[in-house]
């Protein structure tokens, strides 16, 4: 365990992330593709903080901030399926294609 | 800094099985897998980072997923079709291109890894991580992580307020129409329609 596999092991979680929010149809497994990308930049912000940041305590800050994010990034999605479900019946991003003009 | 044998293997396992199981997210015909999967791959991360020493964040990722995940799954079953994955399931759009970005970020971001030099500077030995977060939190970076209460605050009210189904004065789709002072009264604060063609019935109540 090195701090090259650890970032190669973020490297590929937020590769599979990338295709997962640009490749899927469904809202829910877009957002599932956004988790994966912020799964890899934690694993990279606690790596850097263990093995090369001398376990400076603002390491383990960021990773805290970017679980808050990830939180709110998860409730206001939801959110917003429930709003364009309820007003379009929407449950793939095809079915908004109004919000491209 | 060189760690024991196990964790290494520990590592290589999680690792494999991290990388593997988010992988299956995207291709399992059933989204409720699709979650326990993304669940399986975030456990994984956080057992990592319990190797790593971060005991508080790898035990917080395991509450707070096990909790994010089982409202995906809901949400799964509410809103999608196909929850079970009794038939093949392949809902994608520009899937080639997709492909191609994921692999880029991957081969760059792998370059970074490979190619940087990063300062060699691991933990010191007498460090408490989880005192030290705490130090931290509560001390000089309270500013932070207060700021950071604030805004899942108002993300907890943007979230009522985009999911609601009713606002205040009625239905949200429709027109606001204030209650009365009294008990079925004319509506409170409301400009005195004098056009017949307005269209608001002051004496609809909802």
């Amino acid at each position: 365990m090195t701090l090259t596999t650890l970032l190669l092991l973020a490297a590929a979680l937020i590769g599979i992330g990338v295709y997962g929010a640009l490749s899927q149809q469904s809202f829910v497994m877009l957002m599932m593709g956004l988790e994966l990308i912020l799964n890899g930049v934690m694993l990279a912000a606690v790596a850097f903080w263990a093995l090369s940041g001398a376990g400076v305590p603002e390491g383990q800050l960021l990773t805290i901030v970017v679980m808050a994010v990830m939180a709110i990034e998860m409730a206001m999605g939801f959110a917003l399926v429930v709003a364009v479900f309820r007003t379009n019946q929407a449950d793939v991003t095809e079915g908004i294609t109004e919000l491209k003009h | 800094m060189d760690y024991p044998l196990i964790v290494d293997l520990f590592f290589v396992l999680l690792s494999v099985l991290a990388v593997v199981s988010g992988w299956r997210v995207f291709c399992t015909d059933s989204m409720v897998r699709a979650s326990f999967f993304l669940l399986v791959s975030f456990i994984a991360v956080g057992l990592i980072m319990i190797l790593l020493a971060a005991q508080y964040l790898g035990v917080a990722m395991f509450f707070m997923m096990a909790v994010e995940m089982m409202v995906m799954a809901l949400f799964m079953v509410m809103f999608m079709m196909n929850p079970a994955g009794l038939n093949p399931m392949m809902m994608v759009h520009q899937h080639r291109f997709a492909i191609v970005a994921g692999a880029v970020s991957f081969v760059v971001l792998a370059a970074v890894a490979l190619l940087a030099e990063f300062p060699d500077s691991p933990l010191p030995a007498d460090l408490d991580p989880v005192t030290s977060l705490g130090n931290e939190l509560l001390g000089d970076s309270m500013l932070i992580f207060e700021s950071a209460g604030i805004v899942l605050l108002t993300t907890m009210i943007g979230v009522v307020v985009l999911s609601s189904h009713r606002g205040r004065f009625g239905a949200a789709e429709e027109g606001s129409m204030p209650p009365g002072l009294a008990p079925g009264g004319e509506p409170a604060g409301m400009p005195k329609e004098s056009d017949e063609g307005g269209g608001h019935h002051h004496h609809h109540c909802h």
